[in-house]
């Protein structure tokens, strides 16, 4: 294998992508962050909000595309909005806070009043705007915006394919993914956030590395029971890695727990026992404990969505790129909607166990993506390697390209779907 | 308004020695300061009262603080092999009541820390709820308020 590739002969970032690696720039050009931002972020679908994010009319979280922030409401209709964060006068942010309600968006600058659907109801002092200005073309910037099964995703492209077509061989593991709510639809139970100082594909990759899991994160298996820590030994199980088209791919690591409403008559786990008592003190019947414990501890895959959102066993997790080394990860907790109390809370809890900046996993990873950070910096040229299961290919009862759970399949997909939005010419 | 001094002293005393127990890694030491019901929480949302049913960065009881202390120690996780070195300071204790044997207390908290990506700094305002043991006290409740938990945090390798 020739592993002396001179990016010298190079033209272009698209040519930083071959099939089996990627040029360590990637990870700390800023020329080719910018260029990341206008040909990916600027068009395609990003992932911007579940939708119980913004439960009622006038609820709203504020998020961003690229580096662009967007405000996403529910408005008096219970019609879901993307909008951009900026007043038409002058340019500044009308909505600040993670999340909230309101009745309406005033501008802090000068006064100007935006409806929950962004329409520009007053200003103060309009006489001098007479004749000058149409209320009706000055309403916040909307962004194309389309859902599926509560996802939220906008677009700054009008022309760009539908949600629909965009998300194609995803759709159906988003479906298995919402199952979780063991019976009740999903709901987000708040995040986690932190950054790290590194790229934002650094996290993408992770999201579909199954390799690291025994090695980074030995000590969270240290702090899990005997079964559990078998059920996360899944690097020498039949897991697998499918490539889902357009950069999307599913690692399932744990297949008995690919779909959460089959099985429900396996034996409870011992570190699940205490929730299934409670539940059924509560006066739930067997099949609803046995639903609930099943789906408590998420579902056995990882679904990575290009470019910057997962379905990852059980939770959200949101990269927003910051620059090209610094990412902010949100990792976003999820429950049922009016699911008994005592499941929502286990599931908060085993978030907190795993997740977040204080989490039993997360820090060992950001300290694998920091070190990848750093290591990439050294020499004056080199790449990244992501040819692992390249030879075991086979192809999946969905007719599509799988590999082994630890292969690195997902990697390869999103660098392709990367290498394909990069070599547009910047405008088109 | 009558200042008890001497609870304040002795309250103080006490948090000084939890902080540098916590400083110099002292952290089988540090497990003994508690009651067995206690729990040390880092909230996400400054505002949240129902811990349990809410997000929190850190929500640990007993057993939880036990296989923390593991984790930190252990060496088997890659983030705590360099050993951060940590500095914290606390001032402005107050001593907001005394009821039933439980004394709450508040103070302002730095918290430096140095590691490969410089030196950070993370504020907070500390909440606890300590139960007189003896001639000293025992943790039931520790809050820590991190500024900036709601907004983004890095990842930490060690107990605010």
């Amino acid at each position: 294998m020739n592993t002396e590739i001179k990016v010298k002969n190079l033209n272009s970032t698209a040519d930083l992508v071959l099939e089996d690696r990627v040029h360590k720039s990637l990870y700390s050009n800023p020329e080719i962050f910018d260029e990341e931002l206008d040909k990916i972020f600027n068009n395609t679908w990003v992932w911007v909000a579940h939708e119980s994010e913004v439960p009622e009319a006038g609820s709203y979280k504020t998020a961003s595309i690229g580096r662009q922030p967007v405000i996403v409401v529910r408005d008096r209709k219970k019609n879901i909005h993307v909008m951009l964060n900026r007043c038409r006068h002058r340019g500044a942010t009308v909505c600040e806070g993670k999340s909230g309600k309101t009745k309406a968006f005033t501008c802090p600058y000068h006064g100007w009043g935006y409806g929950l659907d962004g329409s520009l109801r007053a200003l103060p002092k309009p006489e001098e705007y007479e004749n000058i200005l149409d209320k009706a073309e000055f309403g916040l910037v909307k962004v194309r915006t389309e859902s599926y099964n509560g996802m939220i995703f906008a677009t700054l492209k009008d022309d760009l394919e539908s949600l629909d077509e965009h998300l194609g061989g995803a759709k159906k593991w988003i479906d298995l993914f919402m199952k979780q709510g063991g019976g009740y639809p999903l709901q987000t139970l708040g995040d986690h956030r932190f950054r790290f100082p590194g790229n934002w594909k650094i996290q993408l990759e992770n999201t579909t590395d199954a390799y690291h899991f025994p090695i980074v994160h030995k000590s969270f298996i240290a702090s899990v029971d005997e079964e559990a820590a078998e059920v996360f030994d899944f690097l020498d199980g039949e897991g697998y890695v499918e490539d889902l088209g357009n950069g999307h791919s599913v690692m399932v690591m744990i297949p008995e727990l690919v779909d959460l409403e089959e099985n429900l008559d396996e034996p409870i786990p011992e570190r699940f026992e205490d929730l299934a008592k409670s539940l059924a003190d509560e006066g739930h019947s067997d099949e609803e404990v046995r639903r609930l414990v099943r789906a408590v501890g998420g579902s056995g895959f990882n679904l990575n969505l290009f470019p910057n959102i997962a379905c990852s066993m059980a939770f959200f997790r949101n990269l927003v790129p910051i620059s090209a080394n610094e990412t902010e990860i949100h990792h976003i907790a999820i429950g049922g909607k009016g699911a008994p109390q005592a499941f929502n809370q286990k599931r908060i809890r085993l978030h907190e166990h795993f997740q977040g900046p204080m989490g039993f996993g997360t820090p060992d990873d950001g300290e694998a993506w920091e070190r990848v950070q750093a290591g990439s910096m050294a020499g004056t040229d080199g790449w990244i390697m992501v040819n692992r299961g390249m030879s075991k290919l086979s192809t999946s009862a969905d007719g599509n390209v799988k590999g082994a759970v630890c292969s690195e399949t997902g990697m390869r997909a999103a660098y392709q779907k990367y290498k394909q939005m990069m070599s547009v010419e910047s405008g088109k | 308004m009558k200042l008890d001094t001497q609870l304040l002293a002795d309250v103080t005393a006490f948090l000084n020695i939890e902080a540098d127990m916590l400083d110099n890694k002292e952290y089988l030491q540090w497990l003994d300061l508690w009651l067995e019901s206690g729990l040390y929480i880092v909230p996400v949302e400054h505002n949240a009262t129902d811990y349990a049913n809410t997000l929190n960065v850190a929500y640990d009881d007993d057993e939880m603080r036990k296989l923390r202390i593991e984790r930190l120690t252990s060496g088997d996780a890659i983030s705590t092999q360099l050993g951060e070195k940590t500095v914290r300071t606390m001032s402005r204790f107050r001593i907001l009541d005394d009821i039933d044997g439980f004394v709450r207390v508040r103070c302002a908290y730095s918290l430096y820390e140095n590691n490969k990506n410089g030196l950070r700094i993370y504020p907070a305002n500390l909440q606890f709820k300590l139960v007189r043991d003896g001639g000293s006290f025992k943790i039931a409740e520790k809050i820590v308020k991190v500024m900036k938990s709601s907004e983004h945090l890095t990842t930490v390798n060690y107990l605010f």
